[in-house]
């Protein structure tokens, strides 16, 4: 069992619901344990709140094992703090040092809006895959799933794109709030899949007209959502959304 | 005679399921689309049972309490899922894989139910992909299979170590087409806290909108809950942070049995607690067990380094013990067997409550496959190791990153040290061959139900359920029940069983909020769950239970004069959400030790040290036990007991050996 040891100042943003301004609180946390996960280090922080007759932060988070996509703290300016490659729940404090400050902001856009302290509306993500997220086949409608071989190469290109954990990271990083990494990675695993070809080009066209409606900026290759996103969803899933779309335009 | 009516169907066991679909009433279109069905959970049963249903021409509308119903913990399943394809030509049918789900759950699951369970599983890896789920595939582009524990054939599908999260996202996805076409509505961010009973018959819910705090009253004519297991009620566990036995439990009250609630599935492969602040575990799955191998050191308190201790003083205990299956073992087994070498002085790490999980022999192995199929001649050791990794990376590799994470020790280079952690619960709501609780109208699908996997659950078999009991069971069996219903119209939520549930919802929120205390929610749950897991988890023995019931009786009351519940319920608060939880996880531990209290047999999970053999092998007493305990909640926690035989028609019931 490890001896926590770390004291760390956090500044941390509340706002008590939608309409609320908001600003950033400090607060001490003493004897932190390197083998806490930054959440757990908010659980400590919470109690301490709860036995002082404060109110606790509001932060999502469920599975705590970095695939729900849930957690989305941004953390010194980087979503999902400052390792590669992980959510919010799998950084853990051995990549902070005693008597670190360390800032923690809700995801920033306008597509998604603050509820309350670090928890934010990331339903419009849902909206567009509502859209077009999917292979319109019914239940029972299905062949033998061994009937259309897929060449291995496609089938774990399309598992890669399939990984997004649809945690929003992307668009978090994004400077102009752009969903189209998340956005790509849906339209990628569809479309490289011999399923998935029938309804591309309405699947593009609809998905993207969403995304739009939802207030996602625009994309202009800057690459931070590919260095941040906790799954390593590939930048090449951009390019191939927009040669998608264009195609979709073209037959229309 | 029982009040139990499980409803199976006359005929052969093989053709139960076939002769029931094809007699079973239906409902016409236009019919369909006058009836409502409430489904409360969004997982793989929830989200394949609401998206099939609407596709049928239902109004359907889906609760959830996460922000996004992709998020439900489904998403976290790791290794695969079964089915009786025999694509790998090694022996596999629907008989094997039922008769495995059987023995594996040791001879404490109704045959009907597991045989359709087998039956409709290769249909469901079909319609995975034909939904787009990117499950693994080999070079020809056929699909690929993995072993799994408790059986001998290889019929696991996977994808990588995530194939939970492509399961639900394939799943999710239908869902949302659904959502999209305006035929289900779906509330995400709210939690169901009651079912409304009009004449007996479920007819909705009470649910919280959990941004604006509001209690709303939602009408269905039927209404499913698939709504998980209970293993945070032990506080650590492998389950998400948010899942809970809240709808489930609020259905006993309501009318709905509670079958086996006893049954907990202890899962061997997980990281084990590194100190107290621990607020989940975290699963190494089980498909880790094909390549691993796991050991000890043979010596009592050996504190050199894994890596320092030689070969031959390392004991390989399961292949010692079971050589048959060796680290193939069922979960409970191997839990067990790691627990009493644990216990005997010869764990590792800093706790000395782990065992090592080794991936030396897999990354050499590999290592000179993968030379071989790159024409590489005398490779060097190095390069040998390599290819080893990069072969273990392909299949485990996030498993690994995962690990290296929580621990910060690379596990290419060392042993992982593992600890058993609860994962799963076997027991749910009783339902019958529908999958229709003793509630009229109630339904409960996937973990939530007690059905399919008796005392022990195999690995890869819960995303199976999940899927079978919404894409393939629900659509069939839900119109034995509606067909009746053609000419109900809705109610409104205006009737007074509506107004009086969310009465009681209303006063069990002021009532928290009214307490006042001194300590958290968190507080009294880490209690709970310690009472849970040292005297309901890996043994039990009538002392430990009987102590157990006192202690939980004793926190309960605790809890409701000294919880400290802040902020007000018109808002997101997430404390008011964990009181509420928590509350009926004290509740539901007393009766998990009742029930444990009962069954002095030891079977599957569950464990009595009073009923072994000599060599410490759980010992069944199937004269006495081969029933389902299904709890009838009586009120002022008062429980009454009613059994349904278990008969086994088409498998000779046998001592289970994996020796």
């Amino acid at each position: 069992m490890s001896q926590g040891n770390m004291n760390l100042t956090l500044k941390v943003w509340r706002q008590k619901n939608e309409k609320d301004t908001g600003k950033i609180v400090d607060y001490k946390v003493s004897d932190i344990s390197p083998d806490m996960s930054f959440l757990e280090m908010f659980d400590v922080l919470n109690e301490q709140l709860i036995s002082k007759g404060e109110e606790s932060i509001a932060f999502d988070h469920d599975c705590r094992e970095g695939i729900c996509g849930m957690c989305s703290m941004f953390i010194n300016g980087q979503p999902h703090g400052p390792n590669k490659g992980v959510t919010t729940c799998q950084l853990h404090m051995r990549s902070f040092k005693d008597g670190d400050t360390i800032v923690v902001e809700p995801w920033r856009a306008a597509a998604f809006p603050v509820i309350k302290d670090l928890t934010v509306d990331r339903s419009a993500f849902d909206r567009i895959i509502s859209k077009g997220g999917f292979i319109s086949v019914n239940t029972g409608n299905a062949q033998d799933a061994n009937n259309i071989p897929i060449p291995k190469t496609d089938a774990d290109a399309a598992f890669s794109a399939a990984a997004c954990i649809g945690c929003g990271a992307c668009v978090a990083t994004c400077k102009n709030s752009s969903a189209m990494l998340f956005v790509a990675a849906k339209i990628s695993q569809f479309a490289l899949l011999p399923q998935g070809q029938v309804e591309g080009i309405a699947r593009a066209k609809n998905m993207v007209a969403q995304m739009d409606a939802e207030g996602f900026g625009n994309c202009t290759n800057t690459g931070a959502c590919e260095v941040e996103c906790p799954k390593g969803i590939s930048l090449e899933n951009i390019a191939r959304m927009n040669r998608e779309f264009f195609m979709a335009n073209i037959m229309e | 005679m029982s009040k139990l009516d499980s409803k199976i169907p006359e005929g052969n066991l093989e053709q139960k399921w076939d002769k029931y679909k094809s007699s079973v009433a239906l409902v016409n279109p236009a019919n369909k689309r006058s009836l409502e069905i409430i489904v409360v959970g969004s997982g793989l049963a929830g989200a394949s049972a609401a998206s099939s249903l609407a596709e049928m021409g239902y109004k359907v509308k889906v609760f959830c309490f996460q922000d996004s119903p992709r998020r439900a913990h489904s998403i976290a399943a790791q290794g695969g899922i079964n089915a009786a394809k025999n694509y790998q030509n090694d022996g596999d049918s629907t008989y094997r894989l039922f008769y495995d789900t059987i023995k594996g759950g040791d001879y404490r699951a109704r045959e009907a139910n597991v045989y359709r369970l087998a039956s409709v599983s290769a249909n469901i890896i079909d319609q995975c992909v034909a939904m787009g789920v990117p499950l693994a595939r080999e070079y020809g582009g056929m699909l690929s299979n993995r072993s799994f524990g408790g059986t001998q054939v290889q019929r696991t599908f996977y994808a990588a170590g995530q194939t939970g999260q492509q399961l639900l996202l394939g799943a999710y996805s239908g869902l949302e087409r659904q959502v999209g076409l305006g035929t289900v509505e779906m509330c995400s961010r709210h939690e169901m806290l009651d079912v409304v009973t009009i004449e007996g018959k479920a007819r909705g819910i009470i649910a919280r909108d959990l941004v604006t705090g509001k209690l709303e009253r939602h009408f269905g004519h039927a209404v499913l809950l698939c709504t998980g297991g209970y293993g945070n009620v032990f506080y650590l566990s492998t389950n998400a942070m948010g899942c809970n036995v809240t709808a489930a439990w609020k259905a006993t009250k309501k009318g709905a049995f509670f079958g086996n609630p006893c049954y907990t599935q202890i899962h061997p492969t997980c990281i084990p607690v590194s100190g107290d602040h621990q607020s989940k575990l975290t699963l190494m799955s089980e498909s880790l067990r094909n390549d691993g191998r796991i050991w000890v050191p043979k010596k009592a308190g050996d504190t050199r380094k894994a890596n320092e201790i030689p070969e031959e003083e390392r004991d390989y205990y399961l292949e010692r013990r079971y050589p048959a299956f060796g680290n193939l073992v069922p979960r409970d087994v191997a839990s067990r067997a790691a627990k009493e070498r644990c216990d005997a002085g010869f764990g590792v790490g800093s706790s000395k409550m782990a065992v090592y999980l080794d991936y030396k022999a897999a990354i050499d192995r590999y290592g000179k496959t993968q030379a071989k199929k790159l024409n590489v001649t005398n490779p060097t050791a190095a390069q040998l190791r390599e290819f080893g990794k990069q072969v273990v990376e392909e299949k485990y590799g996030n498993l690994f990153e995962m690990y290296k994470q929580i621990t910060g020790e690379d596990p290419y280079e060392l042993p992982m040290r593992i600890y058993p952690a609860v994962h799963y619960t076997m027991g749910g709501l009783w339902v019958d061959y529908n999958l229709m609780t003793t509630v009229p109208g109630l339904y409960c699908l996937g973990e939530a139900n007690f059905s399919d996997h008796g005392a022990n659950r195999l690995g890869a078999s819960a995303l199976m359920q999940g899927l079978a009991d919404g894409f393939f069971v629900i659509p069939y069996t839900i119109g034995a029940y509606l067909s009746k219903e053609i000419s109900v119209k809705p109610i409104s939520t205006d009737h007074e069983a509506f107004v009086a549930a969310e009465k009681s919802v209303q006063s069990i929120i002021d009532k928290l909020f009214a307490i006042k205390g001194t300590k958290s929610v968190d507080h009294f749950h880490k209690r709970l769950g310690k009472i849970m897991w040292d005297k309901c988890g890996m043994a039990r023995n009538e002392k430990g239970l009987k102590e157990a019931i006192v202690e939980i009786r004793q926190l309960r009351e605790e809890f409701w004069k000294d919880v400290r519940v802040l902020g007000t319920a018109n808002e997101l608060n997430s404390e008011l959400e964990k009181a509420g939880r928590v509350a009926d996880f004290l509740e539901l531990g007393e009766l998990m030790c009742i029930d444990a209290l009962n069954r002095t047999e030891s079977c599957g999970g569950h464990f009595r040290e009073e009923s072994q053999t000599d060599e410490g092998e759980a010992l069944r007493k199937d004269d006495e036990f081969a029933y389902v305990a299904a709890w009838e909640n009586k009120g002022d926690y008062t429980y009454e007991l009613h059994k349904e035989e278990l008969k086994f028609e088409s498998i000779k019931i046998a001592a289970r050996s994996y020796k």
